[in-house]
């Protein structure tokens, strides 16, 4: 059964804080990997996973009532990884075999590997779709679990994210919860080729409401201010807060 | 002709072709979908801002876009990872540019397993099965930076959809200025009369050095460079059928679909000989891209054990 303790903030803060030294060593021992979209999401996963979001327990990955935490950006898998890790689905010590032969801590996330990853992604666009199904195979098992999938920039420049988005409202999935990293950065720099924040058409495509009420307990978007490229990202992070999308 | 010491990536061809190119007088533009430091397209761009064309992470769009510039009179290029491209977008690929036989040139970079530590969702195993499933394609996979500035600048001058694909780590260059690529012709980097090893990509460099080690047994091996799969030079495969009586290919790729594909469907028409097939036969998986050459069995030993192979399956 998932722990119903509520964290303070100073427990997340200091979890995110963990988090972040974690990542910076994988890759750095890596010499590889994507250390700013993970230094990026770690508050908005450790705010999913440790303040009290999901419903989840890590000594039982397969629970089947569990909520489902899709990670659609893939390649931030050292934030993904160091955050199961802390929260127990295997240890800590295997973070550092981080993309190196023989790891099941891949490059890009692998499903099952290790438990708690819901889907293989890396291939961007893709996960709002699997999170859908999900959402849909609860509705028919009148599950009670919630869905959650988070979501890059670039994942919101695919189409597919905006075909599952119009899809979901279609069926009035309202067990879908998508949280946008805005964080304005890609790979070849800064960029704004989605436009879904402010009063933006995109906030309700296909009749998804903008959930500017959703908090993040404890973790502030400020906390844990750290990391070789994170110091301009910090402050559109809290966009990404902002940018929680629950479907209706 | 044949050098040793330096390495470079191929995909570090693309960018300065395209401005050598653009230099020229060729109204070629290029299109990108978040990758232009990675595919070197980037490069481009920053000499030819108003020619470079950023779509975000979006490869439909991508193909789409650049088909259009095609339809309108450019030389259109672009460029992405091979997963993505054609993985991403395949039916635009095929409806967009190959059906209408438009004049787009998709370079990818990150083909094969050597892409390394990303893993399996980044490497590409299954790209040139997919081009070559395409009848209008030219496909090319050239093995060093050298020869893949000439494939860049035989696809921007010649009409119609041509793929190249590139890749992540720096391989030793093979080859020096005097050499030329032509398009449907292999290259014959050594020559011999026991067996024939082809290659393509990355994996030419291997082939030369089991040759090498097989030159120590007294095995006279033949190694052909086969950068040009299609259109493919039937005459130097089915002339190595002849010849030497045996083949081994040997590719970066899944082992079925292509080079290994096209070479032993050549000979069976014509010429059969024993064959055997060197490439990947499942996924890929983070790795060091040296490391995961040994780890799928991509190595000289293994190439000259099917080589011993083939020639003791000789009739005569
Ligand atoms: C379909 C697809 N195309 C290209 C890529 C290569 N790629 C990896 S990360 C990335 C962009 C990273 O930016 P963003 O998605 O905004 O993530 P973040 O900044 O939050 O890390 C790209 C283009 C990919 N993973 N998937």
């Amino acid at each position: 059964m998932p722990s119903t303790e509520a964290p303070t903030t100073h427990d997340l803060q200091a979890t995110a804080r963990r988090v972040r030294r974690d990542i910076i060593r994988m890759t750095a021992a890596a010499q590889s990997g994507h250390p700013a979209g993970s230094l990026s999401c770690t508050d908005l996963l450790v705010a999913v996973y440790f303040g009290g979001i999901l419903r989840h327990d890590p000594a039982n990955p397969f629970w089947p009532e569990r909520d489902r935490f899709v990670f659609s950006k893939g390649h931030a898998t050292p934030a993904y990884y160091a955050v199961l890790a802390e929260a127990g689905y295997f240890p800590t010590d295997e973070l550092l075999t981080f993309r190196t032969l023989g790891s099941r801590l891949q490059g890009h996330t692998v499903m099952g590997n290790p438990p708690g990853v819901e889907m293989s992604a890396g291939a961007l666009g893709m996960g709002l779709s699997f999170s859908l199904g999900l959402a849909l195979a609860a509705r028919m098992d009148r599950a009670p679990h919630r869905v959650y999938c988070m979501l890059s920039d670039g994942d919101c420049n695919e189409g597919q994210t905006w075909e599952a988005a119009m899809a979901s409202a279609h069926h009035r999935v309202d067990n879908l919860t998508a949280i946008v990293d805005y964080n304005h950065i890609q790979n070849d720099g800064f960029s704004d080729y989605t436009r879904y924040s402010g009063d933006g058409d995109r906030d309700r495509v296909g009749g998804w409401v903008l959930d500017s009420g959703y908090t993040v307990k404890g973790a502030h978007p400020g906390a844990g201010r750290g990391g070789p490229q994170g110091a301009g990202r910090l402050m559109v992070r809290a966009k990404g807060l902002d940018s929680s999308l629950r479907s209706e | 002709m044949v050098q040793a010491a330096k390495t470079a990536a191929t995909r570090e061809a693309l960018g300065p072709t395209l401005v050598r190119l653009a230099r020229e007088g060729l109204d070629v533009v290029a299109v990108d979908a978040d990758l232009g430091v990675s595919t070197t397209a980037a490069g481009f761009g920053k000499e030819f801002p108003d020619r470079f064309i950023t779509v975000g992470v979006a490869e439909q769009n991508l193909v789409g876009v650049a088909a259009g510039l095609a339809a309108a009179g450019k030389i259109a290029f672009a460029s992405s990872f091979a997963v993505f491209l054609p993985g991403h977008c395949f039916d635009q690929v095929r409806m967009a540019i190959a059906q209408p036989g438009l004049n787009v040139k998709l370079v990818a970079s990150h083909g094969g397993v050597v892409t390394g530590e990303d893993g399996a969702s980044a490497q590409a195993i299954e790209d040139l099965s997919l081009m070559l499933s395409l009848p209008t394609f030219r496909v090319i996979v050239p093995a060093d930076v050298v020869e893949t500035a000439q494939a860049i600048e035989a696809a921007a001058r010649n009409y119609g959809p041509f793929y190249i694909r590139t890749g992540r780590p720096k391989v030793p260059v093979i080859y020096d200025d005097s050499y030329r690529f032509e398009l449907g012709k292999a290259h014959l980097l050594r020559p011999g009369s026991d067996v024939t090893v082809t290659a393509i990509g990355v994996m030419v460099h291997v082939a030369l050095a089991a040759a090498e080690l097989l030159a120590g047994e007294g095995i006279d091996c033949r190694v052909l460079n086969m950068a040009s799969l299609r259109p493919l030079d039937e005459e130097a495969v089915l002339a190595a059928a002849a010849e030497t009586g045996a083949i081994v290919t040997v590719e970066d790729h899944y082992v079925h679909g292509g080079l290994g594909s096209l070479v032993s469907q050549t000979v069976a028409k014509a010429q059969p000989v024993p064959m055997a097939f060197v490439g990947t036969e499942r996924f890929g998986t983070s790795g060091k891209w040296d490391e995961l050459l040994r780890h799928f069995d991509l190595t000289p030993e293994r190439i000259a054990r099917e080589v011993r192979g083939v020639i003791a399956r000789k009739s005569g």
